[in-house]
């Protein structure tokens, strides 16, 4: 009788569980929109995002952003300049084609052909040798402690499918008919496209033979892009949403007040900075005529104490802000927490200014994007503000990101005195950053391209030579806090905050937010 | 009737070619495509080796002449973001803007004529003072006001219709779409119809109301009334016919509107058509998408003035008397 009563309750059980283990589609939507499916043909967060659920790399990064072993299962230094990777063995693309050495070989040659836009996933000088089926040797030209930093987004692809479908040409707007690879996606990853119409949807289907044990329950995924931000949010509001990102600021408490919905925020990478013209002998936009005020560090710390980053935190972010002090997230660099910003003090911004012959403040021109960054032209007015607070008037030039990026970037021969602007290291590491922002550059950019404001500072310079081939990750450490710790006691830079993410999620849906912006769905159930 | 044609199809010729020349002169203050094609972290030199394989740095007169060339033949080469030719594009786009505005003109005309009818037979009646401040209101609001105001209400509120995209779609033949069989494609056609169609139909209604009021003082009219001819022969036979000559020259223009000008709408609910392809390209500077657009949006215009045209010939016999 007994026994009859407890397989009575396993049946319901069973029944229980048969009934919510239906069929779960994630709809989710994003402001921008997934081009082309080709994983080499754009280096951009959400791109990479949406493809590393169909495609893998030979690494990952989990929840916490920790690099994880995917398609290779270990790897290990054999020699200084010597990299062997263990294959996983068993994993199969979409199509039932086995991953083999073959592939990565292939791939890498892909990603470092023309037309690419991840070229610098693998050093140029690299050779890979493939040892057997299941192990590959990378051999570089010197010590690279920092080499798979960023294969978590270098995907592998599948050498007989690529070859067959004449997709062995990475995808390019210069092609004059769509590359098969731009269309259709062939990866090892938990979920396969099954349909793909660039800016209208894109569908996902669970992959049955992923290698790895599946954490998600979804047995598929719908994308659209959605652009304009009342109507992401409406969509996610009325429940024809699952998850919606980014969502507004503004719009933060409206999603939490509403029954069913929650606004998830946590900090993001990406560090908000203010860079100076210190290169020009005289400011393209300014009423300083003969010299250049941010040649003199007093101004420019003058500048960084004008700015009143809490405001700009409360007033602006409303809270979805860290202020940084540095030029990286604390996520990446170990010892962030050496570094405090300067106070806020209009009043010794003013002495500073009057020390260096600014008693009666100047004009000068910012050049600030409108529709890049978190509320990106808010920010640049409440510093354009406060600034006039201490004597300096700024003259507030904001406008979109194409038109920003084509004026103050070395293809607009880095035309600006003053600007805003974001910067997330792909690689996760500061060697990046100390490369792309804050080396000597000549005028073309070369050096440092994204050295906008083309100071200089040889000490940097040499640290960041060291910094990349530097083995013992104690001694990198410590080299890049001096590295930074110049630029902080130079004020080469004003660094602001790191923005926030926020992320609109239904209730009955539980997801992971990486601080890299990027949105898997391995993480993703649904009940 | 051939001669008037002949003219008219020289003189479109003309728009269109000026339409591209303008065109591809603004191109080049919307911003560096480039930039927009490219991850930030992309080297100087790849990003050279892009602009020099694109053709950018040809001087702007040889661009303008290969772009003529090519569009003549419909090619409008590779769309930069999509990375797909921007005709494949446009043939998977045209089907949901033209849907709309389809089903935006049919509410405007149906709503709106009606409405203008009553206004202008009843013109001091309770209701007609209602329809025109009714029409105020369509025609001050911004449209994607309206938009929003309408997901708000309807789709977050009530929950009744949904705030964003095409809903399911039918594949008929090889390259259109239809949301005209599904219970989902009907109903996703509602919100962004009427906020796309307000503006014409008030449009309408003023417009057959006014000419109404001017028809009914007519001498003929007093005098079909006086011959004691029944209300609704006078009203709808003499009257309102004699009124539509305006007004399809107003619908016919402002269909071409409701196409071009649908960009508003479809980026309000996503609507996956052409307009919302334009803004998206705006943004990111996919100058082939945006000039076949331009060029589309011209022909668009003056194939549709050219009907109308030649719609007088039958409507206004006066027209055809005197003419060749």
């Amino acid at each position: 009788m007994k026994t009859k009563t407890m397989f009575m309750a396993a049946a319901i059980a069973a029944a229980g569980t048969v009934s919510s283990v239906q069929a779960e589609t994630l709809k989710f939507s994003f402001q921008g929109t997934l081009n082309a499916l080709d994983p080499y043909s754009l280096n951009e967060t959400f791109t990479l995002s949406a493809l590393g659920n169909a495609y893998e790399g030979l690494t990952r990064r989990g929840a916490d952003l920790q690099i994880e072993p995917a398609l290779a299962e270990r790897w290990e230094i054999v020699e200084p300049n010597r990299w062997r990777f263990f294959l996983r063995k068993g994993v199969k693309f979409h199509n039932g084609n086995d991953f083999t050495a073959d592939d990565v070989a292939f791939s890498v040659e892909r990603v470092r052909s023309e037309g690419s836009d991840l070229t610098t996933r693998v050093p140029a000088d690299a050779k890979i040798e493939i040892v057997d089926d299941y192990t590959v040797d990378f051999v570089l030209s010197g010590p690279n402690p920092i080499l798979h930093y960023e294969w978590d987004t270098f995907y592998i692809m599948d050498k007989e499918w690529t070859e067959a479908n004449n997709a062995a040409k990475v995808t390019s707007a210069s092609d004059t008919t769509a590359n098969y690879a731009a269309l259709n996606a062939n990866g090892t990853g938990p979920f396969k496209i099954t349909s793909h119409e660039a800016g209208v949807q894109t569908k996902y289907e669970k992959h049955a033979g992923w290698w790895d044990e599946a954490q998600h329950n979804l047995d598929g995924v719908e994308f659209t892009p959605i652009g304009s931000d009342a109507t992401r949010v409406a969509a996610l509001l009325s429940g024809e949403m699952d998850m919606v990102y980014p969502i507004p600021v503004q719009d933060i408490k409206r999603i939490n007040d509403n029954s069913g919905t929650v606004a998830l925020t946590g900090p993001e990478l990406r560090t908000i900075f203010l860079g100076m013209d210190q290169m020009r002998d005289e400011l393209i936009y300014s009423d300083v005529k003969g010299k250049n005020p941010f040649k003199d560090a007093r101004v420019r710390k003058a500048f960084y104490q004008a700015i009143n980053i809490e405001a700009i935190k409360q007033k602006v972010m409303r809270n979805l802000a860290t202020p940084s002090a540095i030029m990286i997230s604390p996520f990446m660099f170990s010892k962030a927490g050496d570094f405090q910003r300067y106070p806020y003090d209009p009043d010794a911004s003013k002495a500073l200014l009057a020390e260096a012959g600014y008693a009666d403040g100047f004009t000068v021109g910012m050049d600030c994007p409108n529709d890049r960054y978190v509320n990106d032209e808010a920010i640049c007015q409440a510093v354009a503000a406060m600034l006039a607070r201490v004597g300096v008037k700024v003259d507030l030039n904001a406008q979109p990101k194409a038109k920003y990026f084509a004026k103050i970037l070395a293809s607009g021969g880095y035309d600006t005195s003053f600007y805003l602007l974001g910067w997330t290291p792909g690689s996760f590491d500061s060697y990046n950053v100390l490369s792309n922002l804050m080396n000597c550059r000549d005028e073309t950019g070369a050096g440092s391209p994204f050295n906008n404001g083309g100071w200089c500072d040889e000490k940097v310079d040499s640290l960041t030579g060291q910094i990349l081939s530097e083995i013992d990750p104690a001694k990198r450490d410590d080299m890049i806090a001096e590295a930074y710790k110049i630029t902080h006691d130079n004020v080469y830079y004003i660094p602001l905050h790191q923005q926030g993410l926020a992320w609109g999620v239904a209730d009955n849906v539980d997801l992971v937010q990486r601080a890299d912006n990027q949105f898997h769905f391995r993480f993703v159930t649904k009940n | 009737m051939i001669g008037f044609a002949t003219r008219r199809l020289l003189q479109a010729l003309i728009v269109m070619l000026v339409v591209a020349l303008l065109a591809f002169t603004m191109f080049r203050f919307v911003g560096d495509p480039i930039n927009q094609m490219v991850g930030i972290e992309t080297s100087i030199e790849d990003r050279e080796a892009l602009r020099e394989r694109l053709g950018l740095n040809d001087p702007i007169a040889i661009q303008f002449v290969r772009f003529i060339t090519k569009a003549a033949q419909f090619d409008f080469g590779t769309s930069y973001q999509f990375q797909q030719p921007v005709s494949d594009l446009f043939a998977k786009r045209i089907p949901a803007t033209l849907e709309l505005s389809f089903a935006s003109a049919m509410f405007a005309l149906i709503v709106g004529i009606p409405m203008g009818i009553y206004a202008g037979l009843n013109r001091d009646s309770a209701i007609s003072k209602l329809f025109l401040s009714v029409s105020l209101v369509g025609i001050s609001l911004p449209t994607f006001f309206i938009g929003i105001l309408l997901i708000f209400l309807f789709s977050v509120t009530l929950q009744w219709l949904p705030s964003f995209g095409r809903g399911e779609t039918v594949q008929i033949g090889s390259w259109w779409t239809t949301g005209f069989l599904t219970v989902s494609g009907l109903k996703a056609l509602i919100l962004p119809s009427i906020t796309l169609g307000l503006y014409q139909m008030t449009l309408i209604m003023r417009l057959i109301r006014a000419e109404m009021l001017e028809v009914i003082r007519t001498d003929y009219i007093k005098f079909a009334k006086a011959r004691g001819l029944p209300d609704r022969l006078v009203n709808f036979r003499h009257a309102l016919k004699n009124t539509l000559v305006p007004v399809i020259t107003i619908t016919g223009l402002q269909l071409g509107a409701i196409i071009a000008f649908a960009t508003i709408t479809e980026t309000v609910f996503q609507w996956p058509g052409m307009g919302l392809m334009f803004l998206q390209a705006v943004q990111n500077v996919d100058i082939p998408i945006m000039s076949a657009y331009l060029l589309l949006t011209a022909f668009l215009f003056v194939a549709i003035n050219f009907i109308v045209d030649i719609l007088y010939f039958f409507i206004d016999p006066r027209l055809r008397v005197g003419r060749p």
